[in-house]
């Protein structure tokens, strides 16, 4: 393997790893501030109860989010010197404003929201809850903001080889880093709700904790409800049009488009070929992606054939894969919230055992999702690290040899194999002995977290 | 612009010692200060609220050292891979363990879980000294500005050295005994009974050590890089460094005797500042010194960023920073006090 290949591969293994956990803690924080409004307005313990519950959860994740989401920032320095050296006057900013703005933010009330619970007031623990929201929301927009730039780079000037920000604003309201983090954000919504909907149903199914079962149900399936709409349209439909417009061999390639068509059909089911230049096995609908992406039915939708070889994404059908995965399982998604929904209208929910076996086993189903949908938007980008600007062969660490990377790799992930086990093991552990003592303070025979 | 940032960055590096430097000697003592299960409890419960807060520091010092002086960083991090890499295993081993040491009780797992902790903790204190050292040592640059330093060492700080020679091993024990002593301080600050009195007893031989290694690694510090007294010869007012040294660790005593557990713990603090901020006094306007023989230095007019960025970066620093030290002030306000072992967490 080449010293290239090894050190995309530890970044893409890092992140993909790391991304698991914020996904949930992005989505639940919004969550636990709908379940402490509902406690606080109402009056109603059982809401401040699940809250408390999926507090819990989100502490475990955060914590797990922070450990892994570390190596993040010292891997650009570690494995992407070359391209850190030119560019980290433009992307360290959003970067260090994630530190400065989000995290002492989300730490600080963290600690509050879990360990304060007797020390403040209940307005006071709902603030700790909202500001908790908040900074994870917040983290996330700087990150696709130093995305964003990679893929689509605004606001920069070159002086002596390197990128300068000419404009902050520019930088920060970049149009792809808006439209990829509502994108994104919904899609951490749909993780939360799904998650939350499924213990939800898990307890229902197990005929326990029936009163937080109906609770947590309710809650999930109507934000995954209005979640899996909006990821569709019209965040997902926006983001599709501006890749397109602004990358149109990447549009090409996740579609598999090999040649440029009049009336382009949108392909179903098949598998890319690159060698031969055709779909093998398709099931396609004509002049449907010409549509999605320019409105009429006609329209010339550019192909791979428009660009040269040398400007394809590497990994064409990977890319392909992810697209039609993502693009997928949010049909899925709309479909199963959807009956889930008028079914909890008709008030049939609750004993409609079917949907709550497929609640429960589809909570893999969003994370599945949203990597695809991450891999789509960066796979997409090669083989460019910042689009049209440095080549992804320009930017890795030359001082450090295929041979180091693949032993920290390896060591990654080992050690990423371990958390992932203790990370079931704990979680598990919360859900099925979570909600079982009636007090909101339970004992202690442990510190902390 | 350059001064201004070099401060800034010496200051979130000095925040993330000050702060997570506690929790790492917590982390140390908990090997062996606290004598049963509920002493142990409280200890983790003194920094359970603040820990991942104070580790925060390191994330915003490192961004904000990646856009200010990317150069720096780039060399930097690609250069000390190996180390960095164990350092981010201990950051995560560290962080974990003490996350499931608090919800596994299952016996023998969790001591294992606990000796990590301490372990993890120990490691990268005496980590953080050594790679202070290294960068006041220097390392082989490139005529690029880059270098790789293997795990390797004959333990000669030479022209081609390794990460550990004797210099960096000296440097790595200041660091883990100021930040056990740290440790120990603010445990005096946070619990109560047989526990606290045990933690205070052992600030005494605690500080006598670091006395010791205090005055040696300044002493080795001339000998391996002697131009590192030229900024306090042409300023000689900045000589009020070493005064503040000294100052301070008679200061940690002087209140450790008379009960005083806060102004001890400050009298730490600032004993840190000033080891931290005499080193960068004396790097300045160097940022990665090369050793003998080697490529240029990297220093501030090569590493920094352009003048806009720059700007823009300042406006949004003061303003987040006074927002970050706001929230951090009213955390530890909150759970100001003795550190309750009988109440519920979250």
């Amino acid at each position: 393997m080449t010293a290239e290949l090894i050190h995309r591969l530890h970044f893409a293994f890092t992140v993909t790893f790391h991304y698991l956990f914020p996904q949930l803690t992005m989505g639940l924080g919004l969550l636990i501030v709908v379940l402490k409004t509902v406690a606080l307005r109402r009056g109603n313990p059982a809401w401040d109860r699940a809250a408390h519950f999926w507090g819990r959860i989100f502490g475990i994740n955060f914590v797990f989010g922070v450990v892994t989401g570390i190596p993040m920032e010292f891997e650009f320095g570690t494995n992407w010197a070359q391209f850190s050296r030119v560019s980290g006057g433009v992307i360290g900013q959003p970067l260090a404003m994630e530190g400065v703005f989000s995290f002492f933010l989300e730490s600080a009330f963290l600690g509050l929201f879990l360990y304060g619970g007797s020390k403040l007031s209940k307005r006071m623990h709902w603030f700790s809850a909202v500001m908790v929201w908040l900074g994870s929301w917040i983290s996330g927009f700087f990150i696709i903001v130093t995305d964003a730039w990679m893929q689509h780079p605004v606001a920069y000037n070159v002086v002596n080889g390197h990128y300068e920000v000419t404009s902050f604003w520019g930088l920060l309201l970049n149009p792809w880093a808006l439209l990829q983090y509502m994108h994104n954000m919904t899609g951490a919504v749909v993780t939360g709700s799904f998650v939350v909907a499924a213990v939800g149903a898990f307890y229902l199914l197990e005929g326990r904790n029936q009163e937080f079962g109906k609770i947590f149900l309710k809650v999930g399936v109507v934000a995954g409800l209005i979640a899996s709409i909006v990821i569709i349209f019209p965040t997902g439909d926006l983001h599709g049009k501006y890749v397109a417009k602004h990358q149109p061999v990447a549009m090409a390639a996740m579609e598999g488009l090999f040649h440029t068509e009049k009336g382009a059909p949108i392909v179903l089911i098949g598998q890319p070929n690159p060698e031969t230049g055709r779909i093998d096995n398709p099931i396609v609908i004509g002049n449907v992606l010409s549509f999605l992406i320019y409105g009429t039915t006609g329209a010339e939708v550019q192909g791979l054939d428009q660009f040269p070889r040398d400007q394809w994404p590497g990994a064409q059908p990977l890319l392909y894969y992810a697209y039609h995965i993502m693009a997928g399982l949010g049909t899925w998604f709309l479909l199963l919230m959807f009956v889930s929904a008028f079914l909890l209208w008709r008030g049939k929910l609750y004993s409609a055992r079917w949907v709550q076996w497929a609640v429960l086993l589809s909570f893999p189903l969003p994370y599945i999702a949203n990597t695809a949908g991450w891999m789509t938007a960066e796979l997409g980008r090669q083989p460019w690290l910042i689009y049209g600007l440095m080549r992804t062969s320009e930017g890795f660490s030359h001082m450090v040899s295929a041979g180091n990377g693949l032993f920290t790799l390896l060591g990654f992930m080992g050690l990423y194999a371990l958390l992932g086990l203790l990370f079931t093991v704990l979680v598990y552990r919360e859900i099925s002995h979570g909600l079982g003592a009636a007090t909101t303070t339970e004992p202690v025979h442990t510190a902390g977290m | 612009m350059g001064f201004i940032w070099f401060w800034l960055v010496a200051v979130m590096i000095v925040g993330y010692v000050v702060l997570d430097g506690f929790d790492l000697g917590v982390g140390v003592l908990h090997l062996f200060l606290p004598q049963n299960e509920a002493e142990r409890q409280v200890s983790l419960r003194s920094i359970g609220p603040v820990w991942d807060g104070n580790e925060v520091w390191l994330l915003a010092g490192g961004g904000t050292l990646y856009f200010a002086f990317p150069l720096l960083y780039a060399s930097a991090f690609s250069g000390f891979y190996l180390p960095l890499m164990i350092v981010l295993w201990l950051l995560i081993g560290r962080g974990i363990s003490l996350e499931l040491s608090n919800h596994l009780d299952i016996g023998v797992w969790h001591t294992l879980l606990d000796r990590l902790f301490g372990i993890a903790s120990a490691l990268l204190a005496i980590f953080y000294g050594a790679a202070l050292a290294n960068v006041i040592r220097g390392v082989p640059l490139q005529a690029d500005g880059f270098f790789f330093l293997p795990l390797w060492t004959n333990w000669m700080p030479g022209a081609n050295p390794g990460i550990l020679d004797w210099y960096t091993v000296i440097g790595g024990l200041v660091a883990l005994v100021a930040l056990t002593l740290h440790g120990a301080l603010w445990l005096t600050i946070k619990v109560s009974g047989e526990l606290e009195a045990r933690a205070r007893r052992i600030v005494r031989p605690l500080w006598m050590v670091l006395a010791a290694l205090t005055v040696v690694s300044l002493i080795a510090t001339m000998a391996v890089r002697p131009q590192t007294l030229d900024n306090y010869y042409r300023y000689p007012v900045t000589f009020i460094v070493p005064v503040g040294v000294i100052a301070s660790l008679v200061g940690i005593l002087f209140f450790n005797r008379k009960a005083q557990p806060v102004r001890a713990f400050l009298s730490s603090s600032v004993y840190l500042f000033f080891m931290l901020a005499g080193a960068c006094w004396g790097l300045y306007p160097t940022l990665l010194p090369a050793t003998a023989g080697s490529g240029p230095d990297i220093t501030l007019d090569r590493a920094i960023s352009g003048p806009h960025t720059l700007a823009v970066g300042l406006a949004w620093w003061i303003f987040g920073m006074t927002l970050a030290v706001g929230y951090v002030v009213f955390v530890y306000s909150r759970f100001r006090g003795k550190a309750d072992a009988t109440e519920g967490g979250h």
